[in-house]
């Protein structure tokens, strides 16, 4: 069906430009990219440097809304508002900035106040992807949450205060495919066989080998080997605790070839094995954040809207009930390992098949689903199933909290405040404080310290602010007073360095929500420069 | 109520810089216990402070846009490459009609032209191509590199600027070393004072090992596309020699004719996987890269730099680590001295050879692969009964030819002996070091 692939295939202009990271997240994450539209509310300093690392890697397209016009002090901060644009919209003039750094993106922008938006334009909001917020007061921020949690939209507020950063993502649910764990457990199934693995390794005779070819074979073969040994003389079990894995190990040893002298022969692929016993002998099981999702209301009971992740999910969990007899589809990947080439690449052909003949069960299944479910057939295809069942042990899922909900002391989940801050320096203390900000400006209309003559009363005044919060969560005082000092120093400055930071930081958390790839942040991210510490709360 | 900025300022916009006049003008609990709150923090800043950013790439560009909105206007800024399409996805201070043109000018044109009264000082060059005069010059130096022979090398020049009054550091001669890195979606930021806390060489294991393939493995036993690419790469090429000319990865060509003989291995060995993306990758060891891991690690640096530069709080000591691959993750922790580091010790180093037997060549085999060294191409002099001799010298083709001879001596015959001193140059360092031979076992204690 499909043509043979051109000889030497020249690459387009795009992936030339695009290289670096489509050897991250692949071309279907660059489509998906490419497909997203994303709003910023404020172009504030830490508002385009959310855009600039969104619009250098192609997102599609764009939209600021800021009713405020270009200030002296916006260009010591911003650095797509120049100083000749000082009086004329703020927008306008970083939308025009910001298009020049990618000529595949699109932008437009809308001078109005948020405020006003909300109310004239209640739709306004429907068909983005992300919406990033900055330099939002409570009064805006509250209704917006509800608005966006209602639309499931993912919504990525985000803060540079002074020497503290601050992101807030809020996502009624998120589910991953491609997690890109750092460190993956290879799925060999040695503790279960199948029944191809089995035919094939049984036909290979390690005693019978010449020493070049028993140095070359795969260590898989060899920790297989040892291991059926192990259990017929164990009843089955396999070598469960660090005691009977040293020995297992020494068994292996044992089997290294030795030269005329007596001594061991270097055979790499044994030491592989041994070292391989920690990671590769264990019983095969759905990992417990898997069966989580698995057992979730939404992968048993679908419905005609389910999303093709939990009609996934749901035809993967029919495999493990079924064929999979308690496993997961198989990976299909192995390792490299010192090995001969015919050896190697049989074992990988082994585990390959045996993944796709996995991948088609739950596939077949995936478009009954689909017909029962009436939904169209195509809306979920044969590459999506390989890729869900290749993953499958690191799916994830998230549920998230509303922003509204935190702001109500009736929802909000105070005693993560209230134990974290047991410790008077721990990273919590700034939640505090920019919540005792949001305060300040709901009561005073300016933040904590913007005036000169007015830094030691508003010490004061925060001060009080910040007890009041506290008592309604039903916390105790702070500590001490050097944090609400040093606010109040800040008086709402906001310092290019920190924006940047955490601009970077909030450009990836939408790119994961649009690629649908890598965990996001869950849920509240505070960066404190003073120290270059970082630390994630969830609320 | 007035708001701060009265007064003209440096670039005739009075309130421009009211974020960081706060910052810098009120005191805090957090500051550096130096730290005075005054108007003169900023116009050091402004009017006296000179910085040196090295490397106009992904972090480059960022710390430059950084460094400028936090107030500083005289920056020099190095880099001896040019603008190529692959940039185009992070380096966001250059555009498509600049490709082919040095980065160090064009990111140095932009940031003067977007922040008026910020003057960028560009130099088309090496760092190699600069003195100690040039670097003396400078308050702090900031390191985006994607190198680690530059790093060490920039290390190598600091520390050689430190001045000893009976071993004690003169402070003054002291000048702060910012370094950012980034690969993927992790990163580091670091601040080094030379001499004082843990330097590049003193920390040397922290860099990634490089990838490299068993030469066995590629001629013999291949499993992976990578082997079969590498078999085109090494030995194939040098044989065949299709254009009488070494590997050029910016070659489309080239990189078509290793795609070709490598999908051809790989469809003879049965493997599968080879694409034209994972050749290049391989051929040009090309590391993956995004604008938001850059953003956030200069952006780290920057940070320091505005606090060394103002007291206005305690620097990063010394280290910390990015990784945004599941949530946002950063460590911070101190680094500690190598008590016996090859650049900042001041001891001198041994290398540890089995004994006189042993050839030069192995001598420069440990200068290469022992961790302690990781050298690249060392040159080698020593002085012989009173005489200064290059006992190798690769550097110089003519005697390069001259000297090749002694490799295979063994270095009884070179009349080098236990505790032998020897000068080596390399790559990896501006200055010239000393190390001293120490054989494992005398001839008599042999073991059987």
């Amino acid at each position: 069906m499909s043509s043979p692939a051109p000889k030497s295939p020249e690459q387009s202009e795009k992936s030339k430009k695009y290289d670096r990271q489509l050897r991250l997240w692949g071309d279907h994450g660059q489509s998906a990219l490419e497909s997203a539209q994303v709003c910023l509310i404020n172009a504030t300093g830490i508002g385009t440097e959310i855009l600039k690392s969104l619009v250098l890697p192609g997102i599609g397209a764009f939209t600021i809304v800021d009713g405020k016009k270009v200030t002296e002090e916006d260009t010591g901060c911003n650095f797509f508002l120049d100083a000749e644009s000082c009086g004329k919209s703020r927008a306008q003039v970083a939308t025009q900035l910001l298009l020049e750094l990618n000529p595949d993106v699109r932008g437009d922008y809308v001078d109005e106040n948020i405020d006003q938006l909300l109310e004239n334009s209640p739709d306004f909001f429907n068909n983005f992807t992300v919406v990033i917020g900055t330099s939002l007061i409570e009064r805006t921020l509250i209704p917006l949450s509800k608005k966006l949690w209602d639309l499931q939209i993912p919504f990525i507020v985000c803060r540079s205060y002074g020497f503290i950063g601050y992101i807030r993502v809020q996502v009624a649910e998120h589910t991953v495919i491609e997690t890109h764990p750092d460190n993956q457990i290879p799925d060999l199934r040695l503790d279960r066989p199948f029944p191809s693995l089995k035919k094939y390794v049984d036909s290979i005779d390690l005693e019978a080998m010449e020493y070049k070819d028993h140095a070359h074979v795969p260590y898989l073969i060899i920790l297989y080997k040892y291991l059926q040994q192990w259990k017929a003389e164990h009843n089955g079990q396999l070598p469960k605790n660090y005691k009977e894995k040293e020995d297992f190990k020494s068994t292996i040893r044992k089997g290294i070839y030795v030269d005329e002298h007596g001594n061991p022969e270097d055979e790499e692929n044994f030491e592989e094995a041994m070292k391989a016993v920690t990671s590769s002998i264990k019983s095969t099981l759905v990992p417990s954040h898997v069966r989580d999702i698995l057992d979730d209301d939404s992968c048993i009971n679908l419905t005609s809207k389910s999303k093709p992740f939990w009609i996934m999910a749901k035809a993967v969990r029919d495999f493990v009930e079924n064929e999979g007899e308690g496993c997961l589809p198989l990976c299909g990947s192995i390792p490299d390992m010192t090995a001969e080439t015919g050896k190697y690449i049989a074992l990988q052909q082994i585990y390959h098949n045996q993944a796709a003949k996995d991948s088609e069960v739950v596939f077949r299944c995936v478009q009954q689903l689909l017909h029962q479910l009436n939904q169209p057939p195509d809306t979920i295809t044969e590459k999506e199933v390989k890729l869900f069942c290749k993953y499958a042990s690191s799916l994830y899922l998230v549920r998230g909290t509303s922003i509204a909900d935190e702001y109500d002391p009736k929802t909000l989940n105070a005693q993560n405040i209230a134990g974290n801050l047991e410790n008077p320096e721990n990273t919590m203390v700034y939640y505090v404080m920019l919540r005792g900000v949001d305060r300040f400006y709901s009561e005073y209309n300016m933040y904590p310290g913007e005036f000169e003559d007015q830094v030691e009363p508003d010490i004061v005044k925060l001060k009080a602010c910040i007890s009041k919060l506290l008592s309604e969560w039903g916390c105790g005082p702070l500590a001490k007073d050097d944090y609400v000092h040093e606010i109040c120093r800040y008086g709402g400055a906001e310092l290019h360095s920190v924006s940047s930071f955490i601009g970077g930081c909030a450009a990836q958390e939408t790119i994961k929500f649009i690629t649908g790839q890598y965990k996001p942040v869950n849920n509240t991210f505070i960066y404190d420069a003073i120290t270059s510490n970082t630390a994630t709360f969830a609320f | 109520m007035d708001k701060m900025g009265s007064g003209e300022g440096p670039d005739n916009l009075q309130y421009r810089w009211c974020h960081l006049r706060k910052v810098l003008e009120r005191t805090g609990p957090f500051c550096h216990p130096d730290f005075e709150p005054s108007p003169d923090n900023l116009n050091f800043l402004m009017e006296s402070c000179k910085l040196l950013v090295i490397g106009a790439g992904g972090l480059g560009c960022e710390l430059m846009k950084d460094l400028a909105l936090m107030g500083f206007k005289d920056i020099h800024v190095i880099d001896m490459d040019t603008i190529e399409l692959s940039n185009l996805n992070r380096q966001f201070l250059f555009r498509r009609r600049d490709i082919g043109q040095s980065k160090a000018e064009v990111a140095a044109k932009f940031i003067s032209t977007r922040i008026p009264g910020c003057h960028v000082t560009p130099h088309f060059s090496k760092i190699q191509d600069f003195d100690e005069t040039f670097y003396r010059s400078f308050h702090i130096v900031i390191s985006g590199l994607d190198s680690i022979v530059a790093r060490r090398w920039i290390n190598g020049m600091l520390i050689s600027l430190l001045s000893y009054k009976d071993g004690v550091l003169d402070q003054s001669s002291l000048i702060p070393l910012i370094d950012g890195g980034t690969e993927g979606f992790k990163g580091n930021a670091r601040v080094i004072l030379p001499g004082i806390t843990a330097c590049i060489e003193c920390t040397l294991d922290l860099f990634p090992p490089q990838v490299t393939y068993p030469l066995c493995t590629i001629a013999n036993t291949p499993r992976l596309p990578e082997h079969c690419i590498e078999y085109v790469k090494v030995i194939q090429w040098s044989k065949e020699n299709p254009w009488d000319v070494p590997i050029d990865g910016d070659d489309p060509q080239h990189i078509n004719w290793i795609y070709e003989k490598a999908m051809e291995r790989a469809v003879q060995f049965g493997i599968q996987g080879i694409t034209y993306r994972l050749v290049q990758g391989v051929v040009k060891n090309i590391i993956p890269a995004v604008a938001s891991t850059n953003a956030v690690v200069a952006a780290a640096c920057a940070t320091e730099v505005f606090k060394l530069a103002t007291s206005c709080c305690v620097p990063l000591d010394n280290y910390m680590v990015f990784n945004d691959v599941d949530g946002i993750y950063t460590y911070t922790y101190q680094a500690e001295r190598k008590e016996d580091c090859l650049a900042c010790s001041q001891v001198p180093t041994t290398v540890d050879i089995p004994g006189p037997e042993a050839k030069l060549e192995d001598l420069i085999t440990v200068l290469c692969e022992s961790p302690k060294f990781l050298m690249k191409s060392p040159g080698l002099t020593a002085t012989i009964d009173g005489k200064n001799r290059t006992l190798y010298m690769p550097t110089v083709a003519s005697i390069e030819e001259k000297t090749r001879v002694n490799l295979k001596k063994s270095l009884n015959e070179l009349g080098l002996e236990d505790g032998s001193q020897l000068m080596v140059a390399d790559s990896t360092s501006p200055n010239t070091l000393i190390i001293i031979l120490k054989f494992a076992s005398p001839p008599d204690f042999e073991m059987e």
